[in-house]
């Protein structure tokens, strides 16, 4: 049988995807032994014991100098910019996409400028950003909003563009007015695709968040990285970068679910 | 005064002849057919009809007024696919032309001016044997079905002109008897004056009060788009005999070959 027609089965295709992370922590806890076994103080590679004592240190015993749970502290931090900057981004897509999608006249007018602001790179503005807005949250928010929303007010009215032309007649033998078309058809359509496109804006956004966070701050998982770096803390990065991992796992998890349920049209091939 | 008057009317793509001095006068309650090969310009036709495109030149009336530059409620249109909303069901995608109408603002009703929408919907859908599949969603239909609702759709606003483009071009033989069945009953019910598209002769004699043939009359072997289609048939439907439509499907499939060559 050709190799492209031979399918795995449910067990044998959970297996091979779990393959790869246990192939990663063998590899690693032999050359982590290895290095311990040489010089017990080693950093670089730090064994399980190491890094449950630094998540044990972090989240489950206050802080001496300041009384926090600090790991706890980070995360409410970042999540809340992070929170804060993806709403705002995709607000701003929803609005600027579905006019630039539906209305030639917008789209001709918007539709040159965010291209051109799609493309600038949002890191080379970080400087003018920490300017104007000041070291606070509202620089990092805005790190954000700006390097994400260009790309999904494209993609919304692209989104947008792709409905098929039938229906756009149709409602309009309805007797539907601009706003109606963009309230009744474009909207309902086009908000199972802004959350696809959330989606795949939350790798970027987590990307501004810490180098944001890395520059400027006084908490949050980016800052509490780029600080213990200093220490060569392995036992913390480590696990904070798990931990990210796992948070960045559960939000797309949810908002494809959130998709699944409110949508349900949209997922179920209707579209 | 007839309903729809065309007069010398042409449409052309810059050296691109699609129709050339269209003459017809269209009764109210007429039900045309419109047969051809394809690239005859039979869709182009209907998008003027509905306001999707423009003459080049010559004219276009409905009552004596020229035909409203966009598509408006007075001319409802029926694609062969994609003319269904997805995101509504069954219910909602009729009552949304009931909503579209009453709230120009808030496109959606509440209360009883609801409930009433709701009763002439439920009274259309069991028109065109929808009424079992209210609640579903429209990838849930069947073609057939899904062509069901979107003359469901289109017959709520009693549009004074109903667009056909190929409709039932789609759908299995024997779903498209019952289609036509249906099409007949709800035109007769209503008196709309119907336009349809079709690539079937069968379809086109069969149903309707008269038959529409476009057709190139002349063609440059050397420049096919020199000459454009104009009506070559206009035939009250009864009259036709099989010799009749065997000619005329010659000259069409001629015609197609032409343009395929």
């Amino acid at each position: 049988m050709r190799l492209i027609n031979r399918h795995p089965g449910r067990v044998s295709a959970t297996l091979l995807g779990l393959l790869p992370f246990l192939l990663i922590m063998l590899i690693y806890s032999l050359a982590s032994q290895e290095r311990l076994a040489e010089n017990p103080n080693d950093k670089l590679l730090p064994g399980l014991e190491q890094m449950t004592a630094a998540v044990d240190r972090m989240a489950f015993q206050q802080d001496r100098r300041s009384g926090d749970y600090l790991m706890w502290k980070d995360t409410t931090a970042s999540l809340e910019r992070l929170g804060i900057g993806v709403a705002i981004a995709a607000s701003l897509a929803l609005v600027i996409g579905m006019l630039n999608g539906a209305l030639p006249l917008v789209r001709a007018n918007l539709a040159p400028l965010v291209s051109a602001l799609s493309m600038v790179p949002p890191l080379a503005i970080l400087p003018i950003l920490f300017i104007v807005f000041g070291l606070g949250e509202l620089s990092k928010v805005m790190l954000i909003v700006i390097g994400t929303a260009p790309i999904m007010m494209r993609d919304v009215a692209q989104r947008v563009r792709e409905l098929p032309g039938e229906q756009l007649i149709k409602i309009q033998t309805l007797g539907a007015n601009s706003w109606q078309v963009i309230t009744r058809m474009v909207l309902p359509q086009v908000m199972p695709r802004l959350i696809d496109s959330v989606r795949l804006s939350l790798g970027p956004a987590w990307l501004f968040l810490i180098a944001a966070e890395a520059i400027a701050s006084t908490e949050g998982l980016g800052y509490r990285i780029f600080l213990v770096r200093r220490y060569l803390a392995m036992d913390v990065i480590l696990p904070y970068v798990i931990w990210i991992t796992i948070l960045a796992i559960v939000i797309d998890q949810c908002l494809r679910l959130a998709n699944r349920r409110l949508f349900p049209w949209y997922n179920a091939g209707g579209h | 005064m007839s309903f729809i008057t065309v007069s010398n009317l042409w449409k052309e793509y810059g050296d691109l002849v699609v129709l050339e001095n269209l003459n017809l006068s269209v009764k109210q309650g007429e039900f045309c057919t419109l047969v051809g090969a394809s690239g005859c310009g039979k869709s182009t036709f209907l998008k003027m009809l509905l306001g999707q495109e423009t003459p080049s030149r010559g004219q276009l009336l409905l009552e004596g007024e020229a035909f409203p530059g966009e598509p408006d409620r007075n001319r409802g249109i029926v694609f062969q696919r994609y003319s269904v909303f997805p995101h509504l069901t069954v219910r909602q995608n009729v009552l949304m032309s009931l909503e579209l109408e009453q709230k120009p603002w808030l496109g959606k009703l509440f209360g009883s001016a609801r409930r009433e929408a709701l009763e002439k919907v439920d009274t259309m859908l069991a028109s065109v044997g929808l009424e079992a599949s209210a609640t579903k969603w429209p990838h849930e239909l069947s073609g057939g079905m899904q062509q069901r609702l979107a003359i469901a759709q289109s017959l709520i606003m009693r549009p004074r002109v109903l667009l056909l483009d190929e409709p039932f071009g789609a759908l299995d033989p024997g779903i498209r008897k019952d289609m036509h069945d249906l099409l007949l009953k709800l035109w007769q019910e209503t008196g709309t004056t119907i336009f349809m598209v079709t690539h079937d002769l069968q379809e086109g004699f069969y149903l309707g009060t008269r038959l529409l043939v476009f057709d190139k009359v002349r063609n440059d072997p050397h420049d096919p788009q020199a000459f454009g289609a104009s009506i070559t048939y206009d035939l009250p439907t009864g009259q036709s005999d099989r010799q009749l439509m065997a000619h005329i499907n010659d000259s069409v499939s001629q015609t197609a070959r032409h343009q395929a060559a």
